[in-house]
């Protein structure tokens, strides 16, 4: 009963609003968010559909425990057909957005079709329709205080592959490049403003404050969720991946950045000594979230960046961990200001921070290799040029000069540039802040995402550097597959379900389950809950075979298979992903090949 | 010490109570001028709706109220004013003596007049009396000609068409409730309520009101006619000052008060809808006929009354108005002022809009339509004579921000 | 000794358990746009501000209203809306100088924070120690309450 019930889908084309009831059979068996919107998209779009054209859908989706007071209740996401990588694209963000289209009335939007002109979607409780309008007006109604928009900027109206969707101004759903797909549906935005109070039910009331509230306790009590995040945000990482030698740098070349301290958590917390104020003005919260991680920076107003532009004087969202490794270690960057700047503008003009960053990383390396020139790129871009990374985000936004060569990517400018093997990524998209070489189990968990290298899909960082649940030594291998399998279904049930993955720091699935069990009609034992996830993770995994994937795809660029780490800890390793794949598919109940077998999608439902 | 207050309003009844407590051995009559027990006319349009009965109107819901204070009530109207013998003489006969009086009359309703005002069928909208009178006639399909689209005329609409009359409102001037609203969101107004259904006819009035075959036909000035079974006659309202005549109190518009809200006359006190106060943003004396201002003088005269010295810090204008649902609020200078700065932002669609006026970088004045959040920060920060600084820039691109504004500007907490 | 609400921006991160919270104790629901307690961002600044009525000495909702619909609670000293009596007139929405008493559409009635009769739901839910609820003397809001009483002065003119 946590769920609306209510589907709202939208014909871009024909510019028509319907509303459908929640397919609840579907519900029973993916609960919410991730997991259900992945059935219908799945159910409706040709798995060989071009990302970008208007054949593929765009779906905006909550959980049951959106709108909740569940800690960290929030969230959202998007799920479309990726195209940095052909493959499921399922984006999840945090801020108020979710939470307001859920208080509207809606467990889902479903865009269909690419509009004639530039549109957006306003959305007033049980009202909703498609407005052109100029941009000004557009502007005017973003200002509205009441409405919570989600909107799409320069970068997803200029194709830049890794475009985000931003809501809340700095949350976005940053990855695989969901603001692509909106852009190319010449849809601008979507705004919203929920005051129904019959929209939803809890099952359970009593139960479920009880739930929520013991819930709330654990994150407290928690070294990760009550101290380090609060403080720190994510970026409480940066000096720790470091140390131990995980911490990839210029493009993977080293695995150790010596700037990391100037860039981490701590750094944000120090007095600049320009103008005697630091980088961190708060940390603030998504709707919901007693955890509070967000970072609320300020920039230097003297700094070069923005000296000329008082517009960034103000506060916004600052860097987390897998941005500033991104726009900073991974090419030799270490100027927290330039890095804020940038992500401000990541912020501004949504696109996704980490691909954009490892992506001029891999400029860098194909600068240095002489395969890219001063003149190609407009100015000289070796590693560490603050400068030509800040030029280059600003580039990237517009849709000018090198910027749109940095915008489609690293796998297709490296290809460009005759030099694949430098792309860092997986199956197209970029990896995040942690090298495979130097957490195997994280190597393992890039090469098997379904959307692509990414840290949130199984989050082997916990066990391999945190302990959690277990201590799991970073160069082991052994129980890593089996590991990775139970973190990337129970992920999954965590994105269906409309809380943030973050909790997971303290919770186990034994503090999730009671509050969905109270939120939601019918039984949800963990051993239920567990299935869903991994039915969630297979029905991915058959959409991105039938786009035309394959097991050959479930790996790691060559650099982390055979050149060894140069430094630190885990100096000399490389990545043992021949080891593990293997196991991974046999844990999974597929075949060699990396392909569900029959009993297991009789098994799951499938 | 003998306190008597002449009628029964929100300014009367607060003063009353005020007084008792203040001094607890005073003798305190309360003039009611109607016979009913003290009400609000504010709550007429919801009696006219049907959801209240007539105790919903009643300004004390406590029934034990007067006696329990110790308020005397008394059913009269009074005639006139002897300051010299500090007496009270009432029209049906009989005097009140006093030490101290208040005068609280409020308004009444402003008279046309044209030829035929005296006709069966035509009616006011006023008092608990005119309600039952109008309940009683009006029914599906009763054709109701109202002139006047000012407060009054807007917020008894719902009431009328709740009933299914078929209602028809004429307007002097061009715009609807323009003494509240300026012209864009006087539109906004007309235009939700002709998409309800009632007919509005502007720079429209009549010029006499006939009886034929048991209607009435309102003649317009051009010769046109309209047939009706009532005529509703809502054109404004003035202060009730007639029985003033001959007792040397001074008089402008109203009564002329000092800071203690004492006028000319030593003992005599006048709060409410009759008192000429001053503006607290102008300086300049005005009548202000609303509500929040006729509770404030009431208390403030009754505590001078009781020998407590407190100044009335002047007031200004604002009220909020609901037409067919349509939540509307006008506050201050809102017609701007020379070389003031203004700013808004309008949603015709969707019925909303907020006129924002400044002098240098204070607020002075707002119009909203369908914007009915916080909006008592309007009051907050105009009548604080607030200095909105960086925030002045803020709202001059988006006027809906005011919350913030006012949290920032006037309590220093962001 | 009567106790307040003590709301602190300075340890508020905008999560909004409070408004939840408060829209749960009046409306079942999680509703945030219901809330008698509001968070108000700053983007600019980087700041929260939570903020809602502060239970002012004044009253000048109660005075205002005039069908008798607010009263005082003589145990926490809160004004309560009525809602049975309450016609929805909304003249106390405009007389707040503090805009913390709001006009419901869907009920048709104002409504404002009335401390829960003593147990304030935003103080229980706020998970940082921004909203708590204390001794009145402690909680800073004198200032407010002497802005209240003096409305043509403020620290912003002086």
């Amino acid at each position: 009963m946590a769920w609306t019930k209510n589907v709202l889908r939208v014909n871009l084309e024909a510019g028509t609003c319907t509303t459908e009831p929640l397919n609840m059979a579907w519900a029973q068996d993916y609960l919410g968010q991730r997991g259900l919107a992945t059935k219908y998209f799945v159910s409706e779009v040709d798995p060989q559909v071009d990302p970008l054209s208007p054949k593929n859908k765009l779906i905006f989706v909550t959980g049951p425990l959106t709108g909740t007071m569940a800690a960290t209740g929030g969230r959202y996401s998007v799920i479309t057909k990726g195209p940095l990588t052909g493959a499921i694209a399922c984006s999840n963000s945090g801020g108020y957005f979710g939470a307001e289209l859920k208080f509207a009335g809606w467990d889902m939007v479903i865009f269909e079709g690419a509009s004639p002109k530039p549109v957006y979607l306003l959305i007033i409780d049980d009202q909703a329709e498609l407005v052109w309008e100029t941009e000004a007006a557009l502007q005017k109604h973003h200002q509205d205080p009441q409405l919570r928009v989600a909107a799409i900027g320069r970068a997803g109206e200029q194709g830049v592959l890794y475009a985000a969707i931003v809501n809340d101004l700095h949350r976005a759903a940053g990855r695989s490049g969901v603001g692509a797909v909106m852009g190319s549906k010449n849809l601008k935005a979507v705004a919203v403003r929920g005051t129904r109070t019959d929209a939803y039910h809890l099952a359970d009331p009593e139960a479920f404050f009880k739930a929520s509230e013991a819930g709330k306790q654990v994150l407290a009590a928690h070294g990760v969720t009550g101290q380090g995040l609060p403080t720190y945000g994510t970026q409480v990482l940066m000096n720790v991946i470091n140390e131990l030698g995980a911490l990839p740098t210029r493009n993977h070349r080293d695995v150790q950045f010596e700037g990391a301290m100037a860039i981490g958590g701590e750094a944000m917390h120090e007095k600049r000594p320009t103008d005697g104020k630091a980088n961190l003005v708060t940390n603030g919260a998504c709707f919901g979230c007693t955890i509070a991680c967000g970072r609320i920076s300020r920039m230097d107003p003297g700094h070069f960046s923005v000296k000329d532009k008082p517009q960034y004087h103000g506060a916004s969202g600052g860097v987390e961990y897998e941005a500033a490794w991104a726009l900073g270690a991974a090419n030799g960057v270490s100027d927290l200001e330039a890095l804020t700047y940038a992500n401000f503008l990541c912020n501004e003009d949504g696109f996704d921070p980490i691909s954009f960053g490892a992506t001029v990383g891999a400029a860098m390396e194909l600068y240095d290799l002489g395969l890219l020139t001063k003149e190609q790129v407009g100015f000289e871009l070796p590693f560490g040029a603050t400068e030509a990374m800040v030029k280059l985000a600003e580039l990237t936004a517009r849709g000018e000069g090198f910027g749109k060569e940095i915008g489609l990517g690293s796998r297709r400018l490296c290809a460009k540039y005759g030099r694949p093997d430098l792309s860092m990524t997986v199956k197209g998209q970029e990896f995040p802040a942690y090298d495979g070489r130097g957490l195997q189990g994280m190597g393992l968990a890039y090469a098997t995402s379904n959307r692509g290298a990414c840290h949130l899909r199984g989050y082997m960082v916990s066990p391999e550097v945190l302990g959690i649940p277990v201590k799991m030594e970073p160069q082991a291998t052994e129980g890593k597959p089996a590991m990775l399998k139970a973190f990337q279904d129970l992920t999954a049930v965590v994105d269906s379900a409309g809380i943030c993955l973050f909790t997971t720091f303290a919770w186990g699935l034994s503090d999730i389950q009671p509050q969905i069990q109270a939120a939601c009609e019918g039984d949800w034992s963990e051993e239920r809950l567990l299935l869903v996830g991994e039915r969630i993770w297979n029905l991915e995994r058959q959409f991105n075979l039938a786009a035309g994937l394959t097991g050959k795809d479930d790996n790691l660029p060559p650099r982390l298979m055979k050149e060894p780490a140069k430094t630190g800890p885990q100096k000399g390793a490389v990545s043992k992903l021949d080891l593990m794949l293997p196991e991974y598919y046999q844990v999974r109940g597929w075949t060699p090949q990396g392909v569900p077998t029959p009993e297991t999608k009789a098994r799951l439902g499938v | 010490m003998r306190h008597v207050i002449i009628g029964s309003g929100p300014a009367g009844v607060v003063a009353a109570a005020t007084l008792r407590k203040a001094d607890p051995a005073a003798d305190i009559t309360l003039v009611c001028g109607e016979a009913e027990p003290p009400y609000s006319r504010m709550a007429i349009p919801y009696l006219l709706k049907g959801e209240i009965g007539e105790a919903g109107t009643h300004l004390r819901k406590d029934e034990d109220h007067y006696r329990r204070l110790r308020i005397g009530l008394v059913r009269a109207r009074a005639r006139a004013v002897d300051t010299a013998a500090r007496r009270v003489a009432l029209v049906a006969g009989g005097d009140l003596y006093y030490d101290r009086l208040l005068i609280a009359t409020g308004s009444r309703p402003s008279h046309e007049t044209i030829p035929g005002m005296d006709l069966p069928g035509v009616h006011s909208c006023w008092t608990l009396a005119d309600a039952r009178a109008l309940l009683a006639k009006a029914r599906p399909g009763t054709r109701i000609v109202q002139m006047g689209a000012g407060f009054v005329g807007c917020i008894i609409m719902e009431g009328l068409l709740s009933r299914g009359v078929d209602l028809t409102i004429l307007v002097r001037s061009g715009y609807m409730v323009r003494r509240m609203m300026n012209p864009t969101a006087s539109g906004l107004i007309r235009r939700w309520c002709e998409a309800k259904g009632v007919k509005i006819l502007t720079h429209t009035q009549p010029k006499e009101l006939r009886s034929e075959g048991g209607a009435l036909q309102v003649v317009l000035a051009d010769g046109a006619s309209l047939p009706a079974d009532l005529y509703l006659s809502v054109v404004g309202v003035d202060p009730n000052l007639d029985f003033l005549q001959g007792s040397g109190i001074a008089v402008g518009q109203g009564i002329l008060v000092d800071p203690s809200l004492q006028s000319s006359a030593p003992g005599v006190y006048a709060a409410g809808d009759v008192a000429e106060s001053v503006d607290c943003l102008t300086g300049k004396r005005q009548l202000n006929a609303i509500q929040p201002n006729a509770v404030e003088q009431g208390r403030i005269a009754a505590l001078n009354m009781a020998g407590r010295p407190v100044h009335f810090k002047g007031s200004f204008v604002f009220n909020v108005l609901t037409t067919l649902g349509l939540v509307s609020s006008s506050f201050g200078t809102w017609q701007g002022t020379p070389g003031g700065d203004s700013a808004e932002v309008l949603d015709e669609a969707r019925y909303r809009y907020v006129n924002l006026q400044f002098d240098g970088d204070r607020l002075i004045g707002a119009n909203c339509v369908g914007f009915a959040d916080h909006v008592g920060a309007f009051r907050g920060l105009i009548e604080g004579r607030v200095r909105l600084g960086v925030w002045k820039q803020r709202l001059m691109e988006d006027p809906t921000r005011v919350m913030q504004a006012y949290l920032a500007a006037a309590h220093s907490v962001a | 000794m009567q106790k307040s609400l003590h709301l602190d921006p300075n340890k508020c991160t905008g999560c909004l358990q409070c408004e939840m919270a408060c829209a749960w104790e009046n409306h079942r629901s999680f509703t945030v746009a219901k809330s008698r307690i509001k968070v108000f961002t700053f983007h600019h600044e980087g700041r929260f501000v939570p903020y809602t009525c502060t239970q002012c000495d004044e009253a000048w909702c109660m005075m205002a209203c005039p069908v008798d619909a607010i009263r005082l609670d003589p145990v926490t000293g809160a004004k309560i809306v009525l809602e049975p009596t309450c016609v929805g007139c909304k003249v106390c929405t405009i007389a707040c100088p503090f805009g913390t008493i709001n006009y419901v559409a869907q009920t048709g009635k104002v409504q404002k924070c009335d401390l829960c009769g003593g147990q304030p739901a935003c103080a229980k839910a706020c998970p940082t120690g921004a909203i708590t609820y204390v001794d009145a003397d402690w909680t800073g809001l004198g200032k407010m309450r002497q802005w209240a009483g003096k409305t043509d002065t403020n620290p912003a003119t002086v």
